[in-house]
């Protein structure tokens, strides 16, 4: 296929190309299609469109699987993760970029290595260790978890934005007699916005989607995410389809028009470090 | 004063990461319930793992086989996905849009998906049926010969995309007068795949590939919501295996003991990586 030249052969690229999008959107059709369908029609049409649209599925779905209980959750721990980690990891970053701590390099490399510890190296003592101080089962203690998970990535991307912004805005109002805390809060953080919004972006669909220390640092229902919480739910409703279909779109449809909206954001900083698997 | 505004996020780490870790190696060479008094037992773990436990060496076979797809399959696809992508233009920014979309779906949902179209009676091959291709209705998930590898397909459904923007993103910032240079000195398209864009991009590919090292022995997500490491232990991992001993059998030595061994090899994983880059295999 790259043999040949000029502009004719390019069909084939969009053959492929369009056979592989279809690949990549087509399971999340069938997922909507699936979400509209009663439970007969299932039975006998599990991928094709709907015969009959019944919109009951997803007030039985948001009904059975609470998810206007877990939904708030997920917000909750999206939100207070994203304030902690922009505010905590914020302030080292501005530190590290403009105040010139001594050893600032050598933190960096430990910032590094720090966030290629595994989750399954720590998870065990750190789950005792949660539950002698009264934060296993607590929303308090998942927030912190993510704080200290995301806050590295944070850390690096505040503090290459702000290596790129010059220092002159700063100088000047040091210059006007402005102290440090003024300086930070009226010059550098309203500049600062775009990074903030992509380390936002990043942090909050990682919190959003996050299965493994939710499940194992939580056991009350009514403290769930939205992830662990729709896993129960396919537990219990392992071949009710419908209305697993039903409870899945509600948990993508938000993530879903914000990527659609912010793209740009959402693609830039997720390929700049907030890389999972 | 600099060194204020480093410390609460750093005693935030050192209490959930650092701390946590030094006390996972103690644990590992205990016998503990997680209640109470851990017992001293030395390196007893460890020998028990490598020499006794059946569980646990399936488990690391299959986290290796799980690499060996994973350095491969989504490699390839991504590669020559993002060399057709980087020659068309109409429609390029949908297209780009369509194959990301996958990788931010959460977990839960791309299982759940997969689930329904990997089913034996209702799935994707039962469809097929109904347009005269037979043979494709299985049960993918729920045979041992087959779950391993269905679990690695639905996780790279929803990767593999986003790997691909990655690389496409790196070919762009390939200067075009390279391209011109190969122009001109007479060289078709595959060859300016591999002489122009293939080393343009090799740091990417190099990291994605040292990631990927790490990351396969410490999948978790896609296999315990897909099948909780059966049937019959036929897709087992380190992390799945890791969680049952910890957090159902409550043997929290042994399950520290797993974690150490699966940190261990990500680690050699990624220092032969750094180890090949200074070799000259420079990035």
């Amino acid at each position: 296929m790259f043999k040949r030249k000029g502009k004719s052969n390019l069909i084939l690229n969009y053959v492929i190309l369009l056979l592989l999008v279809c690949l990549a959107l087509g399971p999340i059709l069938v997922l909507f299609f699936n979400s509209l369908k009663s439970f007969n029609d299932l039975g006998t049409n599990p991928i094709g469109l709907p015969r009959v649209v019944l919109i009951e599925n997803y007030v039985n779905a948001w009904v059975q699987g609470e998810f206007a209980t877990t939904l708030t959750n997920s917000l909750i721990y999206v939100v207070f993760t994203v304030a902690g980690v922009l505010v905590l990891g914020g302030m080292a970053a501005y530190s590290l970029a403009r105040l010139d701590p001594p050893g600032d390099n050598l933190y960096l490399v430990y910032m590094l290595t720090l966030s290629t510890i595994p989750f399954w190296l720590y998870v065990i003592p750190l789950f005792i260790m949660w539950r002698n101080l009264g934060l296993l089962d607590t929303r308090a203690g998942l927030i912190i978890m993510y704080i200290a998970f995301n806050s590295p990535f944070a850390i690096f991307l505040l503090r290459s934005f702000l290596m790129s912004l010059s220092r002159d805005f700063e100088d000047a109002a040091r210059v006007d007699g402005a102290n440090e805390w003024q300086v930070m809060t009226r010059v550098v953080i309203p500049i600062m916005w775009p990074a903030f919004l992509t380390v936002g972006l990043v942090v909050g669909l990682g919190v959003w989607s996050e299965f493994q220390a939710a499940l194992i640092f939580l056991q009350r229902d009514e403290l769930m995410p939205v992830t662990t919480s729709y896993y129960n739910f396919t537990q219990r409703f392992g071949r009710d389809w419908s209305l697993t279909s039903a409870g899945a779109v509600m948990m993508i449809a938000p993530v879903l028009m914000l990527f659609l909206a912010l793209q740009r954001q959402f693609v830039t900083g997720l390929t700049q470090g907030g890389i999972k698997l | 004063m600099p060194w204020l505004f480093i410390a609460p996020i750093t005693l935030l780490h050192l209490v959930v990461v650092v701390g946590p870790s030094v006390a996972g190696m103690y644990y590992s060479l205990t016998e503990w319930s997680g209640i109470g008094q851990a017992e001293f037992v030395g390196l007893d773990n460890f020998r028990e793992l490598f020499f006794e436990d059946r569980n646990f060496l399936l488990a690391l076979r299959h986290n290796l086989m799980w690499l060996a797809f994973f350095l491969t399959v989504p490699f390839v696809m991504a590669l020559a996905v993002a060399a057709l992508l980087a020659q068309v233009r109409i429609g390029s920014m949908a297209i780009r849009t369509a194959f990301f979309i996958p990788y931010v779906l959460p977990s839960v949902v791309v299982a759940s998906i997969w689930r329904m179209l990997l089913d034996p009676r209702l799935g994707f091959g039962v469809a097929l049926e109904n347009w005269g291709i037979k043979g494709l209705a299985y049960p993918y998930l729920g045979d041992k010969n087959t779950a391993l590898a269905a679990i690695a397909f639905v996780d790279n459904w929803h990767w593999w995309g986003f790997l691909m923007i990655l690389f496409l993103t790196a070919m762009q910032s390939i200067p075009s007068d390279l391209y011109d240079a190969a122009k001109i000195d007479g060289a078709n398209r595959w060859q300016e795949f591999l002489h122009v864009t293939l080393p343009g991009i090799r740091p990417t590919i190099f990291f994605m590939l040292m990631m990927t090292a790490i990351w396969s022995f410490l999948v978790f997500d896609y296999v315990w919501i897909l099948t909780h490491g059966g049937p019959a232990g036929s897709s087992e991992m380190l992390a799945t295996y890791l969680y049952k001993q910890a957090f159902q059998r409550f043997e929290a030595g042994y399950g520290a003991a797993i974690g150490i061994t699966m940190s261990a090899i990500a680690g050699i994983m990624a220092t032969i990586f750094v180890f090949f880059r200074r070799r000259g295999w420079d990035v």
